[in-house]
């Protein structure tokens, strides 16, 4: 029998000590949490899935993740083709390369509170630029009391905020590209089109893949910009999951369902974020079977 | 199909905007050469003398800095590589990832808005004709290097009246063992369809198994154009015997004194009039040409013995200055051994450059 060396187990154990501090513990108290009921007095009632059915059946459940859904799908689809097409305007050398970089990357530095106690001060109607500019030309914009105002300023913030990620991602990406690919498309009589359609997007899809989950994580969980700008207002129009799980946790007091909640939350990030890869990346497992059969 | 020529060609990679070239930043300079219709030549010449710019010069990728380019007389120079209808074939293969393997050989016909039924009959002819018929369906890039290379060729074929195929070192990435094989397809498809093709490579057997003339290149200019033979026998330049060979050509200084060369102590009799112009002479002579004996002869000393397989490499000093000279195997090496140059294959070299024999 093939003797089995068991050293390595302690040399990982740092690392699980660390991850299970962090993580798994924490998540295990929420699952803890989320089967129970509590009065206080830190006493605890075994209700089981219960938490987990009233959630789900929820109407205030259903409002709040469909919004987030909404926030997120259009973010996608302004920001991914958008980012695209910055990376590809952008300059391949000399001095503006640098210059382009730094201003991209300048908004990815600035703290999430501070973005939103920017874009909150940007559209006040009374002192704001963008609010008194709109005001002033006789446009009615009120982000505080109206609902597509309100959305539209969010997904404005957030677009001007997180953009530059998906062109630094892209532009990395359009950067690996060898030169020889640009000189046989020349060659074979491409236009615009066909080189960014056969050469630049097949070539970036790997890091758009990157780019994709990264922005639908970010903007399914996104929480503190929301809750400077609007708070959720006007009513519950900009209340996404994660600002009504906060309510519900903190506000309310309500730790089973906010439990319960919070791991449905996160089972559907894990399970959009899985689909997202494994549709994204199939070509590439059909190419290594493919090229493992050559082999064999 | 079409006769290139090219006039005056010279480039530099630095912006001349930014003040005058300087000669030697010019990657290529004052080129004049003509490519005959159907012919196949070989560009050869170290990394770096400016082979690939020339090619990039030719299909239109690069636009030189001073000359200009024409195609059956016409000047194309300020035409992009679409227009010229060039197709060139580059050191590493190029597919689209995306298509399959009919699909990559289409995609020129289509950028060139070819009927959907010409495209189809077309590529079905090249994939045939590259044996890749059974592939015609697969993703192009799951395919092997040699193959993504044969598609890479496939697309400029399959396209009509190309102009020329240009090579850049089509093999670097292909296995020893394929790369024979691919070179005599290539010399097939020659034979077959008589397109003008250019092959840049730095690999001598190469060049000179590919092609019909070969052109070699040293620092930015064609030092010598000439069949496989006559490289080998009348070197135009010390640089182009050195070069082509294994070992190259034997380069020793020399002095003129009528029509004998004086190598240090020793004096060789060519037995033909030499004009003696110029400062620096040397003679060239290949290591094939040399004669081993035990008796007659200039004596040399011997430095090593180097066994290659097919024949016995001696490397000699003969006036203090190292030689090789090729021996055949089984030939004995005597103690003492005398070489004997054969006169009617020395070559004679003023400035670098081989004087014409004139008798």
């Amino acid at each position: 029998m093939k003797v089995q060396n068991n050293k390595a187990w302690f040399m990982v154990l740092p690392v699980l000590v660390l991850v299970a501090i962090s993580a798994i513990i924490p998540l295990m108290t929420v699952v803890n949490y989320s089967v129970q009921d509590t009065f206080g007095n830190n006493e605890f009632f075994w209700v089981g899935m219960e938490w987990f059915q009233e959630i789900l059946a929820s109407e205030r459940f259903h409002n709040a993740l469909m919004r987030t859904l909404l926030f997120s799908g259009l973010i996608l689809a302004i920001e991914i083709p958008l980012g695209i097409a910055v990376a590809l305007a952008m300059p391949r050398r000399g001095i503006g390369v640098s210059v382009c970089l730094v201003l991209m990357a300048l908004p990815l530095l600035i703290p999430w509170n501070v973005v939103g106690t920017i874009w909150q001060v940007f559209g006040r109607v009374d002192i704001g630029l963008l609010g008194h500019t709109l005001a002033s030309l006789g446009i009615d914009y009120n982000y505080t009391q109206d609902t597509l105002d309100a959305w539209l300023t969010l997904i404005a913030m957030d677009v001007w905020h997180w953009t530059s990620l998906v062109v630094l991602l892209c532009y990395s990406g359009l950067a690996a590209i060898p030169e020889v690919y640009y000189q046989a498309a020349r060659i074979d009589g491409a236009s615009r089109w066909a080189i960014f359609r056969y050469i630049q997007l097949p070539k970036i899809k790997r890091v758009l893949v990157i780019a994709l989950l990264l922005r639908f994580m970010d903007s399914f969980m996104i929480y503190t910009e929301p809750f400077v700008v609007t708070g959720g207002g006007p009513g519950n129009a900009t209340t996404f999951l994660s600002i009504d799980l906060v309510q519900m946790a903190i506000g309310q007091f309500d730790l089973g369902p906010a439990a319960a909640m919070s791991l449905i939350y996160f089972l559907i990030i894990l399970l959009v974020s899985w689909v997202f890869y494994t549709v994204m990346t199939i070509d590439d497992n059909e190419e290594q079977s493919a090229s493992a059969k050559g082999r064999s | 199909m079409a006769t290139i020529k090219l006039q005056g060609i010279a480039h530099s990679y630095n912006d001349k905007s930014a003040g005058i070239i300087k000669p030697a930043d010019y990657a290529v300079n004052s080129l004049n050469q003509c490519w005959q219709d159907g012919g196949a030549y070989a560009l050869l010449g170290p990394s770096g003398c400016g082979k690939t710019t020339l090619l990039n010069i030719i299909s239109g990728l690069i636009k030189p800095t001073e000359g200009r380019i024409l195609f059956d007389d016409v000047d194309v120079t300020d035409l992009i590589p679409e227009q010229r209808n060039i197709a060139q074939v580059f050191q590493f293969p190029v597919v689209y990832d995306t298509m399959t393997v009919a699909e990559n050989l289409a995609f020129p016909l289509r950028n060139r808005g070819m009927a959907a039924a010409e495209i189809e009959s077309r590529v079905k002819t090249v994939l045939s004709m590259l044996g890749l018929d059974s592939r015609a369906d697969s993703r192009a890039r799951s395919l092997n290097a040699d193959d993504k290379q044969k598609i890479s060729l496939g697309r400029g074929l399959v396209r009509t009246d190309v102009k020329a195929i240009l090579f850049d070192e089509p093999l670097t990435v292909i296995d020893p063992h394929l790369k024979w094989q691919l070179r005599t397809e290539l010399k097939k498809i020659h034979q077959q369809f008589k397109h003008t093709m250019i092959y840049v490579t730095h690999d001598q057997t190469e060049a000179l198994t590919f092609a019909d003339k070969v052109i070699v290149m040293h620092e930015g200019s064609i030092v010598q154009i000439g069949t496989p033979q006559q490289l080998f026998e009348q070197p135009g330049h010390t640089f182009v015997g050195k070069f082509i060979g294994s070992p190259g050509m034997n380069v020793l200084p020399c002095q003129i004194e009528g029509s004998e060369v004086l190598i240090g102590g020793i004096r060789i009799n060519l037995q033909r009039t030499i004009n003696n112009t110029g400062e620096k002479f040397e003679i060239g002579v290949r290591p094939e040409h040399i004669q081993l004996s035990a008796e007659t002869g200039m004596s040399v000393e011997v430095v090593a013995i180097e066994d290659v397989g097919r024949h016995v490499i001696l490397r000699a000093r003969l006036e203090g200055i190292e030689i090789n000279i090729i021996v055949s195997e089984g030939v004995a090496i005597p103690e003492s051994p005398k070489v004997i140059f054969d006169i009617d294959k020395i070559n004679l070299y003023a400035n670098d450059y081989r004087v014409a024999d004139n008798n």
